[in-house]
């Protein structure tokens, strides 16, 4: 009973809370600083016509290196859990269905198809590496439902996670070198605005961070599966 | 902000409140993991009608895609519907 009445007590006062915020709030007229110089700005330097690629990759690029290092050691971390002591155990699960298999052998190079699209057009469109690499994995998702067991070469995912991984630092060092600063994208012509191969070294980083992200998911959701009871 | 876009907003944060008290006071596990996933889905179109398409595609992908698949994954594991 006082759990339930504490419970309650903390969703009303975290309601007021947000109840206070949201009449307060009053939309602003104007870009504060910062924001009025990523907008006025980015096009000239760095050539992105999607403003908030610019900032995940170049502007803020430290942070992203940081968010993918972070993804690396959970991947590793579920990998190394749920990997020790089952060593390549097979078992056999009941057919998943014609629907499902043939469904699944059309969806599955579309999806992947989107994905490489997302992270490819990251500089021009919405999203980019961490939402294609999502696209990616969830074709890898498709794949292991209609086949628990089905193994896409994980020596493979592992090869590609690796370097990519490695492949990003170094164009970060390219940047070092060759331009401005760390994961400066200026080592590559910044070309045409709002053309495929434009933005300097963003297509590169995004691509590289959408392989990176797409084969941890993969190799999450593969080391889960193979956990399923037999 | 126009009207269409406010009463639209109002009618998908009602709607995500709908289904997270769902999801919460349901006995059903399945449902629950479903309108779970309903909650994030809501909320990408919600980032998509302000603005920020970026946002929107990672919680369409992670949250309502990869999380409710991970949940009905562990729910497979430790034993169905036995509270259900």
């Amino acid at each position: 009973m006082v759990k339930r009445a504490t419970a309650l007590l903390l969703m009303v006062a975290l309601g007021l809370l947000f109840a206070t915020i949201a009449f307060d709030h009053r939309p602003d007229t104007e870009l504060n600083r910062t924001a009025l110089y990523y907008a006025e700005n980015t096009a000239k330097d760095i050539g992105a016509q999607n403003i908030v690629t610019a900032i995940v990759v170049t502007y803020r690029g430290l942070d992203t290196l940081g968010e993918v290092t972070v993804l690396f050691l959970t991947a590793a971390i579920v990998g190394l859990i749920l990997a020790a002591g089952r060593p390549g155990e097979r078992g056999s699960f009941p057919p998943s269905g014609e629907l499902l298999h043939t469904g699944s052998r059309l969806l599955a190079p579309l999806i992947l198809l989107a994905g490489v699209y997302v992270f490819v057009n990251g500089h021009l469109t919405p999203g980019g590496g961490f939402q294609g690499g999502a696209i990616l994995a969830s074709a890898a998702l498709l794949l292991l439902l209609t086949d628990p067991l089905h193994r896409f070469g994980n020596r493979l995912i592992r090869l590609v996670e690796s370097l990519s991984g490695v492949a990003y630092v170094v164009a970060g060092l390219f940047g070092l070198v060759l331009a401005g600063g760390f994961l400066d994208n200026r080592f590559l012509p910044l070309g045409e605005f709002g053309a495929l191969f434009s933005a300097g070294g963003i297509p590169v980083i995004y691509t590289l961070i959408g392989l990176k992200v797409g084969a941890e998911f993969a190799s999450m959701l593969s080391s889960l599966s193979r956990t399923e009871k037999h | 902000m126009s009207d269409l876009t406010l009463w639209m907003s109002a009618l998908l944060a009602a709607a995500m409140l709908v289904s997270a008290v769902l999801s919460i006071v349901t006995a059903r596990l399945p449902l629950a993991i479903l309108s779970a996933g309903a909650v994030s889905l809501f909320a990408s179109i919600l980032f998509m009608l302000l603005g920020a398409p970026d946002v929107a595609m990672t919680e369409a992908a992670i949250g309502s895609g990869l999380t409710t698949f991970l949940f009905f994954f562990v729910l497979g594991r430790v034993g169905g519907n036995r509270h259900g």
